[in-house]
């Protein structure tokens, strides 16, 4: 164990790498997963950084077998995570449902390449926006994190990793092909200015606890493997004490407390940021790599004289309704690149309500969107508008 | 269109010469020596060998918001593949460089600066042609101002494994001092033809 | 399947590893599921292990349910998962005994490829695998372990697949121990989980378990006592036989016995042996050329 989990210094590393190091720095000590480009860096960094600082790196036999590790590492007691690209998010949904249902931390990054099936393997695209949102089967709310840098892969893993303890879930970091193999400058901060978040313990003795009561905060303290509370988890519909209950009233009650203990944290969870828009007409709302595309079309358009500005989303699940909508009343026009042809737009469309014009700029993969597609669309939505 | 101040850098070859590698020192050295910004990105097809591959390279004083190269300043080829495909996107007074065992050119924009350097057959004298990439970086740091010498110089030397860093430096060095050479014989000769 | 049974008053004499506030339980009259649990249960109480340390990791299907009645932490996965599920739990707290209990075609058919993968990594698993020759919580359709000519709902007019040898299958992935009784063996059967819970490595115990309600229905089979005693009396003990030989003939002999027991280093010996680099020289066939480049990352 002659390695440091936090690798405090600046680099030049690339998305992949930086994803690694956030979740070493955050305290992740397993990792179990499958090879398969554009995300086989992640894997193959943890494959030796892991071992240095004590954790288990294995490779399993597939992405199925990968997602079902981590959620048996995570009951473990230990913070676990697996990584991935579309072929491989699908095959995980089965088991990121369970993790949604018995409630288990742990973060999956998808590294996105352009599909359907084996699409482009090597190439970009933000095609997995709404499997994200509804992969897995049945009704749920989930976080989805995206990164739009190397340093952002840095430190939104960190932050995946903290909301999945405090709130009991998977959590995903929807990345993508550049960001994950583009390099670029990354700062590490020294270890004590990282903040981390463990789960909440029990702190009843075992015969009162109720594995699934929720606490003030709407979140159940979690008991790992061994700690002596002898707790049932199972992908059944269960009450509050870990017993399959079925019928209609605890599916209703074990629902109600999945999707609200995200709903009511909307607030605290949602990140984004504001970027030029104090006297934007026009507000680009861009996530991912798309930012770049998005960043660089603000600025020229403003050069033009255009009030253009940016929304730059941090997450996207759960999505940003108010702040939409409240700025859908204050500008003409939204406009949103994004790497498909239409997924997160229909999420903007609804929130927007048809308060002021939104404009999708779609690409279908491949390569990133060139910010002169956006300027363009800012431009005419704005005189139709 | 590259925004102001940024200099954008394509190098095209195939799977295996370490293009990428090549492209991951060059934005190092600008990044964590000279204190620049830069970024790197890469493309390559299946093929874990001898498929085309390029690697982007784009150093700035500011941020540098979007990533992609689009109309290189600087355009190193060491494939006859990735020179076709890529020469066209050489702005007007680009610097072109290839390599001349393996791309032939033909007919070059009167306004580029185009230079060519055996980094393959060098690296091959000195033992390893997988060193091609680090002889060419050496010629690059002799032709260009993208990166301090002494940055891209450290900038090898802590991405190579420990045991390959002496052989790594003297292939830099075989393709800087080559590069030096070549820039002092067409200093003579424009010398000459203004003297003639 | 019945949830109208009556609750009984007295108490079990594994009560305290029972969670009793659930019974009854979901298996049916004369299914073999209870029996091997009970056997679990023995076991786990002989072998000294602390009961904070035991898990139970299972799958789906009527086995799958054993999880639930444990009153030690147990976690009922998802279908064909629990072996995957129970890799994670096992590497991250080492110190613990995992044991996962799977039916048939949780075990080898929808989860055969995770199966055969822990065997090879010789993970440090307890892997129970209860045979009733069918998927009977759904009704009783075909399964990898359905005997040629059987009839199931998938298969009316009998079997047409040849099933697997779990036992042999085990062995060749590179078990370290492979049991396989009848439930109607029950002290051999007690034995062997124990020695399987025992065993560093890959342990893997199979019990034939008569279905009555599914399997025996669709096949002339239907009486528990008469099922249970065919089961015992075509069994033929046969210690240490190669698994390839330990054949189930419905017709002739159902084959029963210890078949192996070996050692061999598991998946977290040879992981500490890494990281201490000593897994040992590999044949060198570029001793001058460099090693390829691993790309640094700063």
């Amino acid at each position: 164990m002659a390695g440091k989990a936090v690798l405090t210094g600046t680099y030049f590393m690339n998305g992949d790498e930086a994803c690694c190091e956030g979740a070493l720095a955050v305290g992740c000590r397993f990792f179990a997963g499958y090879p398969i480009t554009p995300a086989t860096e992640v894997a193959e960094r943890m494959s030796w950084r892991l071992p240095e600082v004590g954790g288990i790196y294995i490779q399993m036999e597939d992405e199925l077998a990968s997602m079902a590790a981590i959620l048996g590492a995570s009951w473990g007691g230990v913070k676990a995570m697996t990584s991935t690209s579309g072929p491989g998010f699908s095959l995980m949904m089965e088991n990121i449902g369970l993790g949604l249902c018995t409630e288990t931390p742990c973060v999956v990054c998808n590294v996105q390449r352009a599909g359907p099936s084996t699409g482009l393997p090597t190439l970009v695209a933000q095609g997995d926006m709404m499997q994200a949102r509804w992969g897995a089967h049945g009704h749920y709310e989930i976080i989805a994190i995206v990164p739009s840098s190397p340093q952002e892969m840095f430190d939104f893993t960190i932050r995946a990793f903290n909301l999945s303890e405090q709130y009991r879930l998977p959590v995903l970091i929807m990345a993508d092909e550049v960001v994950g193999h583009m390099n670029e400058r990354v700062v590490i901060p020294p270890a004590d200015q990282i903040q981390v978040v463990s789960r909440k313990k029990p702190s009843v003795p075992p015969d009162q606890y109720r594995p699934y009561q929720p606490g003030p905060d709407g979140v159940a303290p979690m008991a790992d493997f061994g700690d002596g509370y002898h707790m049932h988890v199972t992908g059944l519909t269960h009450d509050e004490r870990g017993y399959p209950v079925m019928d209609a009233a605890t599916q209703e009650q074990m629902i109600n407390r999945i999707v609200s203990k995200i709903r009511d944290h909307a607030h605290q969870i949602i990140s984004y940021d504001a970027i030029a828009m104090d006297d934007a007409e026009a507000a680009v709302v861009a996530y991912g790599i798309s930012v770049r595309s998005a960043r660089r079309a603000v600025a020229e358009a403003r050069g033009r004289g255009i009030r253009a500005g940016l929304i730059k989303l941090n997450t996207v699940w759960p999505f940003p309704e108010e702040m939409i909508r409240d700025l859908a009343g204050r500008v003409r026009a939204l406009v949103m690149p994004e790497i498909n042809l239409g997924q997160m737009v229909r999420e903007l469309e609804r929130a927007a309500a048809g308060r002021c014009r939104v404009r999708l700029v779609p690409h279908a993969g491949g390569s990133i969107i060139r910010p002169g597609a956006i300027v363009q669309a800012v431009e005419s939505a704005l005189k139709e508008a | 269109m590259p925004a102001r101040n940024e200099k954008e850098i394509l190098i095209t070859g195939f799977g295996g010469q370490g293009i990428v590698l090549t492209g991951s020192i060059l934005g190092k050295a600008a990044t964590l020596y000279d204190r620049r910004h830069a970024t790197m990105t890469q493309s390559y097809g299946p093929e874990a060998r001898g498929g085309s591959c390029s690697s982007q390279v784009i150093i700035s004083e500011e941020e540098i918001l979007f990533p992609y190269v689009e109309q290189p300043q600087v355009l190193i080829c060491m494939s006859q593949e990735g020179y076709d495909k890529t020469k066209a996107s050489l702005v007007p007074g680009g610097l072109l460089i290839w390599d001349t065992d393996l791309v032939t050119t033909r007919e070059l924009e009167p306004s580029w600066t185009a230079y060519q350097i055996p980094a393959t057959r060098f690296a091959e004298e000195l033992g390893n042609k997988m060193m091609a990439n680090i002889v060419m970086l050496g010629f690059l740091s002799a032709v260009s101002e993208l990166v301090g010498v002494d940055s891209l110089r450290q900038a090898v030397q802590s991405s190579v494994p420990a045991k390959t860093r002496d052989t790594n430096a003297k292939a830099f060095e075989r393709g800087r001092e080559y590069g030096e050479s070549l820039l002092k014989s067409r200093a003579k000769k424009d010398q000459g033809q203004e003297q003639a | 399947m019945s949830t109208k049974k009556k609750k009984p008053d007295a108490p079990h004499p594994h009560d305290e590893l029972l969670r009793t506030d659930r019974m009854p339980h979901i298996w049916c009259t004369g299914c073999g599921i209870g029996t091997v649990f009970s056997c679990v249960l023995s076991a786990v109480e002989k072998s000294g292990t602390p009961l904070d340390d035991v898990a139970m990791v299972s799958g789906i299907g009527c086995t799958g349910r054993m999880a639930g009645y444990l009153k030690l932490d147990s976690f009922h996965t998802t279908h064909g998962r629990a072996i995957p599920f129970a890799t994670g739990l096992k590497l991250a707290r080492p110190q613990g005994c995992v044991i996962v209990a799977s039916g048939d075609g949780d075990l080898l058919a929808i989860g055969g490829n995770h199966f055969i993968h822990a065997a090879r990594r010789n993970l440090d698993l307890t892997v129970i695998c209860v045979n009733n020759f069918n998927y009977g919580m759904t009704g009783g359709q075909l399964a990898p372990s359905t005997p040629f000519g059987a009839r199931t709902t998938t298969s009316t007019q009998g079997c047409s697949e040849e099933p697997f040898n779990f036992c042999a299958l085990a062995a060749a992935c590179g078990a370290v121990y492979v049991a396989r009784w009848t439930s109607l063996h029950i002290r051999r059967l007690t034995t062997s989980i124990g020695e399987a819970m025992n065993k560093r490595g890959f342990s893997f115990v199979e019990v034939l378990t008569p279905c009555p309600t599914s399997f025996g229905r669709h096949n002339k089979m239907r009486k528990p006592l008469e099922l249970l005693k065919f089961y015992h009396e075509r069994s033929v003990i046969r210690n240490y036989i190669d698994p390839k030989d330990a054949v189930l003939d419905f017709k002739k002999n159902l084959v029963v016995g210890k078949f192996v027991d070996i050692e061999r280093p598991t998946f977290l010996d040879n992981y500490r042996l890494l990281n201490r680099g000593e897994l040992g020289d590999w044949p060198d066939l570029e001793p001058k050329l460099p090693r390829p480049e691993k790309q640094a990352s700063g």
